[in-house]
């Protein structure tokens, strides 16, 4: 699977499906049905379903399970996890890449799942907040929110702990400005930002301990 | 009565501590499950048409290419939505419905008087499905100019004269401030301009109305108050209270915005009565500024009378804010000046004038949080134009009686939490000139401000089970906002049953349970608490009735009075080795479990005496005035050159009572200083004048703090259990966490630049700009 959509980003850019990466993407789909010069473009998008008209199926591989929906070409990624794979630890909050909640992780990288498709996701390893857990044992940030206090409603939360892992993963949490900076995609109202970093640094410390 | 609140800690009890949430794990997996994420069989989406315009009449609605659209199964407009039973279209109407904030419900006429009112509902098999078809609805309207604000030029502004809803707005006169003005030594006079404020929780409003029978109806709602909600919902429908049900097991924030209930959620529970299939319908973000009310875009006017010394002698309050077409409602800012310091002369009074908006609301200590915009950076002023520290003048007039009413306190702690909180941000090292520390380039400035807030009075009950296998189920309908409610409640509970935390579930937000006050204003942790404490009381009152009569019983024959409890188990007070376990009790009476229950009061109408199982009864207690306290410290350093503002130190102390767990409760401190420094620095929703809609509605273009703009916070509690406001001696601290921390940042700006920008939020161009002085 071609998945050059990523790899153009350069790693300073945050990866985060800005906006422009989102129109290139969808782009994709409108050429689907407009103009044979974007069939091949398409087709790299769907990997697993040749279709993509009407409500087709879709397969989705989310947490390791492969799994099959029946949904339009226009559903995003963000809905066909809450609504069809009843995966509602990704939150809307917005629903257009304003505040992070709905944060995922494709092919390890944070994106902001309102802003895909989830047709354009198809063949591509989607981690959510439900699989990042192994098991009973939680991801050490997870237990870091937990022990910081770094959430109150916990309505951002998910979206907090999927940017943090990537942030921490990207090397952006060297030090507190940075990590302050990098996890500012994610808008916690609630306002437990100091908590949310006292987290982050905490698992960012102990990877560069090893 | 006696000196300690009712209720006694057990030594080396968990309440207080700062344990993890007890919902953590459940929120850091995605399994918390909030009100639109209930997997129902047949359940459809609900989508929105909201009018272009914000006054006139509808023309035409056409609803026929919604309604060939594939998957949609309804379109529902004024014409065709089923008949509500009580409608709150008029004032009457409205008071009929407990609960309901707003004398208006869309979908009932054909008026426009707001822009982005309801005018549709569609309902189809998806969210897209509807989404897409409610943008096909076609609309005509008959366009009138609309009044956009107060300010606006065709705006009447009128005194609202004791009419207004919830806060009467009269005003309110003491001593005599006009001659005490007049014969002050020294007077300020400011005024402060503030825009619009949203909530904007992170879960937009949502609701799924499923109807289980055709006249029974459970609603997944997102809302602090599922009792109040299940009232205002019965009357709507016409249903008796119990064929209603509320459930929300988790929110994703209110801050009052989801203290009433709103028109969505009865549209939504009307739109899947009509199709018969449940109905999920989720507020869009855009949707988020027009459907939950708003903090009211106001100014208001100080007057400050003072000595020489810097000693209060007036204090003058004056209020022009914008409300809807039909409702008269606005936050008192005047009141906390009334008790804040110890001032002989007082008045505030209030204007209004209505504009096409829906009705504004609660948002985080209504009141008191603009109120102490005017109050504390009106005291900066004064104590800038006396040369005097601005701690010290607040000294001055520390207030040691309530002056409003001349009663003492229950209790304060405020002086305590001036000198912590000044020596944790070193205050005693700020320069009194302002505009004169540097670092670097970079201007620094030290504000700090007082904070307070009622304990406002309210009720609630609760229900625990204690089972002979030594867990507990402790239920009230009360809900967990993010507060630390589940947390602080598992605590308590655990305490008074003597059990371990783990030992005891406590289950909350649905209204089959027993009714607690809707959580606003400060009052959750405080009553539900003190009515779970009691309905514990309950229990072990019934378990030692039941051991006084069973001859097998260590307790046999004793008087109740004389038997106390340690940890789970009964003990004779004269003779302790005398004891028995409740586990053993209710296994020999044959009882798996046994089950109290508690109605608790807190605030005012609360009576100390008569509370504890094994307390002390008491004597009438004086009248006494409730109030949480608190100072906020704030460092800002300053970009002379762009005029950017950014908050880089910052120290709460605060006396909310009895803290029931210092984690938590820190947590909500920072969350209303966070809150605060978005109103001082960033928050505003603007209205376009000519067309009376918002122009930036939506989170790129209404901007809340984000991680970038918050430094490290240090919160101190002062430990102060109030023996006169309820059994549990808490005073509350969610709302008191945001008074004063607008005035901090505000003041911190002045003395970083030596500017006073009066209007909200300050942004780069008034530091830089011409709005400064
Ligand atoms: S819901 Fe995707 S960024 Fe807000
Ligand atoms: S925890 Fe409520 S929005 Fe972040």
């Amino acid at each position: 699977m071609d998945n050059n959509f990523f790899n153009k980003l350069t790693s300073d850019q945050p990866s985060d499906g800005s906006r422009r990466s989102f129109m290139k993407q969808a782009g994709g789909i409108v050429g689907l049905a407009l103009a044979p010069p974007f069939v091949a473009q398409a087709d790299r998008l769907t990997a697993f379903s040749k279709t993509v008209a009407g409500v087709s199926p879709m397969q989705l591989k989310v947490n390791g399970t492969v799994r099959t929906i029946q949904a339009e070409p226009r559903v995003t990624l963000l809905d066909a996890l809450r609504e069809h794979l009843h995966l509602t630890g990704t939150k809307k909050g917005c629903d257009h890449g304003q505040c992070g909640a709905c944060t995922v992780h494709v092919n390890g990288r944070r994106i902001v799942s309102c802003l895909t498709l989830a047709v354009m996701n198809q063949g591509q390893e989607i981690t959510t907040i439900e699989g990042l857990a192994r098991g009973s044992e939680l991801h050490p940030l997870q237990e870091a929110f937990i022990k910081h206090d770094a959430f109150q409603c916990g309505y951002c939360t998910s979206g907090q702990i999927m940017s943090g892992v990537a942030c921490v993963q990207e090397g952006h949490a060297t030090t507190d400005h940075q990590a302050r900076e990098w996890m500012s995609g994610n808008i916690c109202r609630c306002g437990a930002y100091p908590n949310i970093l006292a987290a982050v640094r905490e698992v960012a410390g102990q990877q560069a301990k090893g | 009565m006696t000196d300690s609140p009712a209720f006694e800690p057990s030594k080396g009890g968990v309440v207080g501590q700062p344990v993890n949430r007890v919902d953590g794990h459940a929120k850091v997996t995605g399994q918390a499950q909030y009100a639109a994420e209930y997997l129902l069989p047949n359940l459809t989406y609900a989508a929105l048409k909201t009018s272009s315009i914000a006054k006139g009449r509808l023309k035409s609605i056409d609803t026929a290419a919604a309604l060939r659209e594939p998957g949609v199964l309804a379109v529902f407009t004024h014409e065709n939505l089923p008949k509500m039973a009580q409608t709150p279209n008029t004032l009457a109407g409205k008071y009929a419905i407990y609960g309901m904030h707003m004398a208006f419900m869309p979908l009932t006429g054909n008026e426009i008087f707001y822009s982005a009112q309801p005018v549709a509902v569609v309902v189809a098999d998806t969210f897209e499905r509807a989404t897409q078809a409610a943008a096909l609805v076609q609309v005509t309207y008959e366009e009138a100019r609309p009044v956009a604000s107060y300010q606006s030029a065709n705006a009447e502004v009128f005194d609202p004269n004791g009419q207004g809803y919830v806060f009467d707005l009269k005003k309110v006169v003491r001593g005599n401030p006009q001659a005490s003005l007049a014969a002050s030594a020294v007077q300020v006079k400011a005024t402060y301009v503030h825009p619009i404020n949203h909530h904007n929780p992170m879960e937009p409003g949502a609701t799924i109305a499923h109807w289980e029978a055709p006249d029974r109806v459970t609603v997944y709602d997102s809302t602090q108050a599922v009792a109040m909600a299940q009232s205002s919902l019965a009357t709507i429908l016409g249903l008796p209270q119990e064929q209603v049900r509320v459930v929300t097991k988790f929110i994703g924030g209110g801050f009052g915005c989801k203290f009433n209930l709103w028109p969505h959620t009865v549209l939504a529970t009307l739109a899947a009565k009509a199709v018969g299939r449940p109905v999920k319908l989720v507020l869009t973000r855009q949707q988020m500024f027009t459907s939950l009310g708003h903090r009211e875009d106001q100014e208001q006017t100080i007057t400050l009378g003072a000595r020489q010394d810097g000693k209060l002698t007036t204090l003058i309050h004056e209020k022009t804010s914008t409300t809807s077409p039909w409702d008269i409602f606005a936050e008192p800012n005047g009141a906390i000046l009334n008790w804040l310091y110890a001032c002989p002369n007082y008045q505030s009074s209030h204007r209004v004038a209505r504009a096409n908006v829906m009705t504004s609301t609660y948002m985080r200590a209504p009141g008191e949080s603009p109120g102490s915009v005017a109050m504390e950076c009106g005291l900066d002023e004064l104590a800038a134009k006396l040369g005097l520290d601005p701690l010290e003048i607040r000294l001055r007039n520390y207030a040691n009686l309530d002056p409003g009413t001349g009663q003492p306190w229950s209790s304060k702690g405020l002086k305590e939490c001036y000198a912590r909180g000044a020596e944790l941000f070193g205050w005693s090292k700020r320069s009194l000139e302002p505009g004169v520390t540097r670092d670097g380039r970079l201007l620094v400035g030290w504000g700090m401000a007082t904070a307070s807030y009622p304990v406002r009075p309210a009720q609630g009950r609760a229900r625990v089970r204690l089972y002979a296998d030594g867990h507990a189920l402790v239920q009230t309908s009360a809900t967990d906002l993010g507060t630390g409610t589940y947390t602080v409640i598992t605590q308590v509970a655990a305490d008074a049953l003597g059990l371990p935390m783990a030992n005891v579930r406590f289950e909350l937000g649905d209204s089959n349970l027993p009714t607690a006050p809707a959580s606003g204003s400060s009052v959750a942790a405080a009553t539900v608490s003190s009515s779970v404490y009691l309905a514990i009381q309950d229990v072990w009152q019934r378990l030692t009735a039941l051991a006084v009569r069973d001859s097998q019983s260590p307790l046999f024959k004793a008087l109740p009075a004389d038997v106390v409890r340690e940890q789970d188990q009964l003990v004779l007070k004269k003779n302790p080795s005398k004891r028995e376990k409740f586990s053993a009790l209710l296994q020999r009476q044959g009882l798996a479990d046994i089950e109290g229950v508690g109605n608790s009061k807190s605030g005012e109408g609360y009576e100390a005496d008569q509370i504890a199982f094994d307390n002390k009864p008491g004597t009438k207690q004086t009248k006494r005035s409730m109030y949480s306290f608190g100072v906020h410290f704030c460092e800002v350093k300053v970009d002379p050159d762009l005029g950017t503002v950014h908050v880089t130190r910052w120290v709460s102390v605060m006396d909310g009572g009895r803290i029931l767990n210092s984690k938590t409760a820190r947590s909500q401190i920072i969350g209303g200083s966070i809150m605060g420094i978005g109103a001082a620095l960033m928050e505003g929703t603007n209205r376009d004048e000519q067309y009376a809609r918002y122009t930036n509605a939506d989170l790129a273009g209404y901007h809340v703090p984000i991680n970038a703009d918050i430094p490290d916070m240090q919160v101190e509690f002062i430990d102060g259990h109030d023996p006169y406001v309820n059994a549990m001696g808490v005073k509350g601290i969610g709302e008191v966490a945001m008074v004063g921390t607008v005035a901090a940042v505000a003041n911190a700006v002045y003395h970083a630049t030596g500017k006073r920008v009066r209007s909200f939020p300050i942004v780069p161009s008034k530091v830089l700009g011409s709005d400064a002085v």
